[in-house]
């Protein structure tokens, strides 16, 4: 029997074999080593957070342990026995099942039909589904472990904290005894967070052993017994939560001390406004209004924030400001001229760069080299084109010069830009949006999924602009980034502005209520 | 047991390795059915490249066989690259036929001089071609229609729009003078000024439209890769939505890169008129199916232009030998089984550039892992 591993304190079963072992987990890709060598174990019945930054090997590590990928070298063991996977199934017929950043879910499906759609030992494998035991099954897990979930419901009717729990449901029906959740808060309001942490200890507490793969330091404290960091694909060091600091977990992350917390905003003067909204109305993408009469400006070197829980409006006028979605009234004044609405060309004439939340497919074309992504925006002009022509050897150049400046790490501007990372990938947006020397920059969700590190650049870079004039408008969820970074605050409720709040003066609590369209 | 896995990259040589291995296979497979239909393999394989290429003439006849593929290749692959599946080859080349023929009947009958004639129907192939198309192309742009399905019920209309103009009325392309036009309805025959150009070399044939066939696949490549035309091509072949924020005129690109596809079809259809058939020719156009051919050849050569050449000479020849060597002592479907077996092993082998085959030795990984370490 091991003793080194700890039991977890909310586990009732003693110490023994490890659920998880992971010895020397080495997987090469023609690029970049994204394992080296790692180890990792989890005990049962224990939450164990894995941490580090983007491309630091968790979602490798994770694709292996589900089955998704082989590792070139290294052993896996559950409870003890030695595992060779070959595909996903043979995972989760070992007891292991993750929930996806991004779901898995049959969207015109309902949920009891989703959770039995992976499940091929059962009444999944039957001709007719037998619905009513499905549901009732569905329900008892529901109720045990506290997923507030309606079984009949259809995913589109569902929120995306409702949907996570689905993706959840699913994998205990699978009888995962190993679950693994990656950045699961990432899409979450606080309260849905919360109401996550509390499934988490519920499952943990029933003896299965969950893996929580995150960014934000708060939350491995808040959630996980031990945490296991990976940096650059090793693995650094695993610590009892209990004695770690947020800063010393940061430090390890990155293998530096980093200055978290507030820090001001910049003593920028701002100047006339470059950007104003006017009575701004659209509709959203299933023809509902999702924008009614929404008015702001941005003055010259001025960050302004928009806060508010997802899905209530700021994405859409992202899209408005960025010409990509047509208003239905009002009016954009870029430098005081009016943009032409729907256009996204007469924005980016205007000056106007956007970083857009879908990095992967909007921001960047996935399969297109790193070079073409580069020049997506001006390759209609000198220096990148002469007439019709292309210029490659100049789209060459440009991205070798912005690929060091901006420390992207790609090994040639060849690579198409889905192999990137995703901070990389943000990188590239950055170093595009930013090299056009824009007047008014719109930064959508521009950290989502981004490590420490990652975040830190970003942020920097947001200051920088604005300390070279532009005026910035981020839309964030994450109050601490925008009471980090913002002058003034602007809350979204439901399509509208629900308030406006001088950052240095607002306090989270306030903010909060507005953003729940309180007053 | 075998399993497939996904490749994570996808080496460069297999893009070389796997489609010349694929006929090969194709080949072998042939000889197969050779064998069991009781014909010597190796003798039938060298009468078939010699009729398809070694023989006196074979391979002028192969390279007229291979002109109007190569057109209708790379009409397939322009709009393919963009992700616009223009199904629509066949009655684009119609179309283009049909207006290179009026005009060469007019401007022959006016005694125009030669160039212009050729230049004109040129144009005039081009610009029918482009017009069928862009009907698909507009109403996919602006009612996101779906182009597959209008493009290819286009063709039944142009097609009977064909036969209509010949065959079921006294139109100004039919003839209707003559003995033989009576019994028989056919196009007029165009006078020797609309008659296209050869050039002979060692006494291989090689027509203008074989010439200019070529050239256009190196034009094609050069607007793919070298223009800013190209390159909104490709962005929004491989995401719409990164086009439209880059402020790129998706709607228009659409229906330009429809008429372009249609245009390159319509010449293709001049080409039919001025080197070969010196009439509208409804049946032989009809019979051929170039354009349902030239979809084939743009995947075979995946989209690439200078592989469409060769893959249109390659199976050109296959038609031709079919035709040459069809008699009692050759089975008559034998060429159409080998550019079965051909786009069979080809599609196929696509499997192995995205994809790996990995023979499961479950049992012994297992047994040689080592066991765990006793604290």
């Amino acid at each position: 029997m091991s003793g080194e591993v700890q039991a977890s304190p909310l586990s009732n079963t003693p110490a023994m074999q490890p659920a998880v072992a992971l010895r020397g987990i080495t997987k090469r890709f023609p690029a970049v080593v994204a394992n080296d060598g790692v180890n990792f174990e989890a005990a049962q019945g224990e939450v164990h957070a894995l941490l580090g930054e983007n491309g630091a090997g968790k979602t490798t590590l994770s694709n292996i342990l589900t089955g998704l990928y082989r590792p070139d070298e290294g052993d896996i063991a559950l409870f003890g026995e030695p595992v060779d996977f070959h595909s996903p199934r043979d995972a989760i017929d070992a007891g292991v099942a993750m929930v996806h950043q991004h779901f898995r879910l049959v969207v015109p499906f309902t949920v009891a039909e989703n959770v039995v759609l992976g499940d091929h030992r059962d009444v999944g494998r039957t001709f007719l589904l037998h619905q009513r035991a499905i549901e009732r099954r569905v329900g008892e897990l529901s109720s045990r472990y506290g997923i507030a979930v309606d079984p009949r419901a259809r995913i589109w009717q569902l929120s995306v904290g409702e949907q996570q729990r689905v993706e959840i449901l699913k994998a205990l029906y699978q009888d995962a005894r190993i679950l693994i959740l990656d950045e699961p808060t990432a899409v979450l309001t606080p309260q849905e967070a919360d109401a996550l942490f509390e499934t988490i200890r519920a499952m943990a507490a029933d003896g299965r052993t969950i893996i929580f793969i995150s960014h934000k330091l708060h939350e491995v404290k808040a959630v996980a017994d031990r945490v296991t960091v990976l940096q650059r694909g090793r693995s650094v060091a695993t610590v009892d939560t209990a004695e770690a600091t947020p800063r010393s977990l940061a430090a390890l992350m990155v293998g530096r001390e980093i200055e978290l917390g507030r820090q001001d905003a910049g003593g920028a003067k701002p100047g006339e406004s470059v950007l104003v909204v006017e009575g701004i109305g659209a509709q959203g993408d299933r023809g509902t209004p999702a924008l009614d009469d929404v008015s702001l400006s941005v003055k010259s070197g001025e960050i302004v924030a928009i806060a508010g829980v997802a899905g209530n409006g700021q994405r859409e006028l992202a899209e408005v400001i960025a010409g990509m979605r047509a208003a239905t009234s009002g009016t954009i004044r870029v430098s005081g001229n009016t943009l032409r609405g729907g256009d996204p060309r007469a924005g980016i004439r205007a000056g106007v760069s956007y970083i857009p939340e879908d990095r992967l497919g909007t921001g960047v074309a996935p399969r297109l080299p790193v070079s073409s992504n580069v020049v997506l925006k001006s390759y209609r002009r000198p220096p990148i084109s002469r007439g019709p022509m292309l210029r490659l050897g100049q789209i060459r150049e440009r991205a070798r010069r912005l690929i060091e400046r901006y420390d992207v790490r790609a090994s040639s501007e060849q690579v198409p830009a889905w192999q990137l990372s995703g901070g990389n990938l943000q990188k590239i947006v950055l170093a595009r949006e930013f090299s056009s020397e824009p007047v008014v920059l719109v930064a959508a969700s521009p950290t989502r999924g981004l490590d420490v590190a990652g975040i830190e650049t970003v942020h920097a870079y947001l200051r920088e602009a604005a300390a070279g004039g532009v005026g910035v408008l981020l839309i964030s969820e994450d109050l601490d980034e925008i009471l980090n970074l913002a002058h003034r605050i602007v809350v979204m409720f439901e399509g509208r502005v629900s308030g406006e709040r001088d950052a240095a003066t607002a306090t989270p609590e306030e903010l909060g209520l507005l953003m729940a369209g309180g007053e | 047991m075998i399993r497939i896995e996904r490749r994570l990259r996808q080496p460069w040589w297999l893009s070389v390795v796997v489609p010349v291995v694929s006929v090969a296979v194709a080949f072998l497979l042939t000889g197969l059915v050779l064998f069991a239909t009781g014909h010597p393999p190796g003798h039938s394989f060298r009468r078939l490249f010699d009729a398809a290429f070694l023989a006196d003439g074979a391979l002028s006849e192969t390279v007229i066989s291979a002109t109007p593929l190569i057109f209708t290749g790379l009409a397939a692959a322009v709009a393919f690259r963009m992700n616009l599946f223009n199904i629509g080859g066949e009655g684009q080349l119609y179309a283009g036929a049909i207006t290179a023929a009026t005009i060469a009947l007019l401007l022959g009958g006016a005694g125009a001089p030669s160039p212009v004639i050729v230049v004109a129907m040129i144009v005039a192939g081009a610009a029918g071609g482009a017009f069928v198309a862009a009907i698909p192309g507009i109403l996919r742009a602006f009612f996101s229609t779906s182009e597959i399905i209008t493009s290819l019920m286009l063709n039944y209309i142009v097609g009977v729009f064909l036969t209509y103009l010949i065959f079921d009325s006294h139109s100004y392309l039919r003839d209707t003078n003559g003995f033989e036009a009576q019994v028989f309805p056919q196009g007029k025959v165009f006078s020797d000024d609309a008659s296209w150009s050869s050039w002979t070399i060692h006494g291989l044939v090689l027509p203008l439209g074989f010439v200019l066939a070529v050239l256009l696949a190196a034009g094609v490549w050069f607007l793919y890769t070298r223009t800013r035309f190209g390159f909104e091509v490709q962005v929004i072949g491989d995401s719409p939505r990164a086009g439209q924020y880059a402020g790129m005129r998706t709607r228009r690109k659409i229906v330009a890169v429809m008429c372009l596809s249609g245009a390159i079809a319509g010449f293709g259809g001049a080409s039919q008129d001025g080197d070969f058939r010196h009439q509208l020719d409804p049946q032989g156009l009809q019979q051929a199916n170039y354009g349902y051919s030239g979809i084939v050849i743009a995947a075979l050569a995946r989209y690439n232009p200078f592989a469409v050449v060769l893959v249109a000479i390659l199976l050109g020849g296959l038609q031709n030998a079919g035709f040459t060597l069809q008699g009692a002592d050759f089975p008559a479907g034998l060429v159409g089984v080998t550019q079965g077996l051909i786009l069979f092993c080809a599609l196929g082998g696509e499997l192995f550039v995205r994809y790996r085959v990995r023979f499961n030795r479950r049992a012994r990984v297992t047994t040689t892992v080592a066991p765990e370490p006793a604290p």
